[in-house]
């Protein structure tokens, strides 16, 4: 009963050329309402990681289970947001958002109260009519995670999502979305190249190897609840941050060794 | 010490002022010049006209036009051709795009479309639809149907390919996302493709509509009993050199008229991509 709840990875793998996997023997337990961050070296496959529980490609052996079920394609019980906001630009900011909403056939009246509920959420609800052209990096962002929330997904997941925004909407970013993740309760799975982001945000941080990419570490992180900037300056913080990185830097190394 | 290599240096150089190769002008001159580039031509044109160095047969006066062009205009033969010619583009163009709108997308989201396609439409559109002229009127006679062929023939093959590129310009991500908001292949298309699309379908059917243009006048100078291009054809059995500059010119404003309007239309469609 316990065990089909939940995200879970059964000895994934995906090669994109035969004989050369990108990732390998992927075994995955991540239970509901889990915030789990993924770092690597560039090549050790994390957005591939994630483009395999979207659905938007097949694993090559193994299976990927959202509660209990076998993810054969892209759908809407898993949002998703990249680093390019990715947004329609010829819809206004609420129908960005209602665009799931759309699809899944929800009736007009329920679809406005979710929007606007969502843009309330986002901080954006003054821009509900504006074209997306006209928002920050950081706005847009924000409204392409909105529009990933829509549908209720089980599971939100976020290929980089701050990689191109400068440092100061960065950390807003990453405090918007630690509440948005304890407002809505999804379970999160954030790929970044960004160590300190990862275990700042992270309850749980997996370090990939690379060629091929497998977990090579599985790290809990024990910061306190909620994660404020000020956590970000404690010894543990910076302990486990720097413990990190040399994971990193050594999956690095090896990778550059070989190549 | 003497084997280390020496560092390679280059002769001091005075930095020399440089510009930008793309230069701007204000506002005004920018009217200025428009305005030069229609009314310089026009006072040469009457100049040369009045100077008596070319003969009038030749080369009638700017107000010589003008009066034939009214003759034509009163005598309703005017009104009468260009509603033909604007039928013809009308059914023609609308044709051509009919066909390649829906080819081009298909070329630019199936797989299987584009190299299906893409050859034979290729090499067709090199053939120059003029000189299927013979073969049409062989096949389908002397009548409209010929003259519409001609005009299908000469846009629909650009249009598919343009078109094509148009649908094709779509980011993947962005289909990508849409996948995994959960809409199935058609709501992409017809939510996602499409409207990203739609600028570039139009400015291909912009540039398409002034061949269609020249496409009707070709036909029309063939075989044909209305028509601006028809017009001309008698006008020069009777040397009327006069009907044949005003001809060009009403040819040339509705030309200009189509440009604008699909212009206005991609404005107003395209606003989001400004």
């Amino acid at each position: 009963m316990g065990d089909v709840t939940g995200l879970r990875l059964e000895g994934v793998a995906r090669e994109y050329v035969p004989g050369q996997p990108v990732l390998d023997g992927i075994d995955l337990d991540i239970p509901p309402g889990e915030f789990v961050t993924v770092v690597g070296a560039s090549g050790s496959g994390k957005s591939t990681l994630l483009c395999l529980i979207a659905g938007l490609a097949r694993p090559t052996r193994g299976r990927v289970l959202l509660d209990g079920q076998e993810v054969l394609g892209p759908g809407p019980d898993r949002g998703m947001a990249f680093q390019t906001a990715s947004l329609y630009p010829w819809r206004s900011v609420a129908r960005n958002v209602a665009f799931g909403l759309e699809a899944l056939g929800v009736p007009k009246a329920v679809r406005a109260e979710r929007v606007a509920w969502l843009l309330e959420e986002v901080g954006l609800s003054r821009y509900a009519s504006v074209l997306p052209g006209r928002l920050s990096g950081g706005q847009q962002q924000r409204v392409s995670i909105a529009r990933a929330l829509a549908c209720q997904p089980r599971v939100l997941l976020l290929d980089e999502p701050f990689g191109a925004l400068d440092v100061q909407t960065k950390e807003d970013m990453q405090l918007f979305i630690r509440q948005i993740w304890q407002d809505v309760g999804t379970t999160v799975v954030m790929v970044t190249h960004d160590v300190e982001e990862a275990v700042f945000l992270g309850q749980r941080v997996l370090v990939l190897s690379s060629d091929p990419g497998r977990i090579s570490q599985d790290i809990t992180v024990d910061l306190p609840e909620p994660r404020t900037l000020e956590v970000r300056r404690s010894a543990e913080f910076l302990a486990l941050r720097a413990r990190v990185e040399d994971l990193v830097r050594a999956e690095h190394r090896a990778h550059q060794a070989r190549v | 010490m003497t084997d280390l290599m020496t560092r390679p240096e280059i002769p001091a150089v005075t930095p020399r002022r440089v510009k930008l190769l793309k230069t701007e002008v204000s506002r005004r001159t920018a009217w200025i010049l428009r305005a030069a580039s229609v009314l310089v031509p026009l006072a040469a044109w009457w100049a040369l006209s009045v100077s008596g160095l070319v003969e009038d047969t030749f080369l009638p006066s700017p107000p010589e036009v003008w009066t034939a062009g009214l003759e034509m205009a009163e005598s309703g033969d005017l009104p009468a051709d260009v509603l033909a010619s604007l039928g013809r583009i009308g059914a023609g163009f609308g044709l051509a795009v009919l066909i390649a709108v829906p080819l081009g997308f298909a070329m630019g989201t199936l797989g299987w479309a584009q190299p299906l396609l893409e050859p034979v439409i290729g090499i067709l559109r090199y053939l120059p639809a003029s000189a299927f002229i013979p073969l049409l009127i062989i096949w389908v006679g002397i009548g409209e149907a010929s003259k519409i062929a001609l005009l299908v023939l000469g846009v629909v093959f650009f249009n598919t390919l343009m078109t094509a590129d148009a649908v094709r310009q779509v980011p993947t991500r962005l289909l990508e996302v849409s996948a995994i908001l959960g809409a199935g292949r058609g709501r992409v298309a017809a939510r996602v493709v499409f409207p990203y699309a739609l600028p570039g379908i139009l400015d291909a059917m912009r540039v398409n509509a002034a061949a269609a243009w020249n496409f009707v006048v070709v036909a029309e100078l063939i075989a044909a009993t209305s028509g601006l291009g028809y017009r001309i054809t008698r006008a020069q059995r009777f040397l009327q050199t006069d009907r044949i500059f005003a001809i060009l010119i009403v040819i040339g404003l509705i030309g200009l008229t189509i440009d604008i309007t699909l212009r206005l239309l991609r404005a107003r469609v395209g606003r989001w991509a400004t």
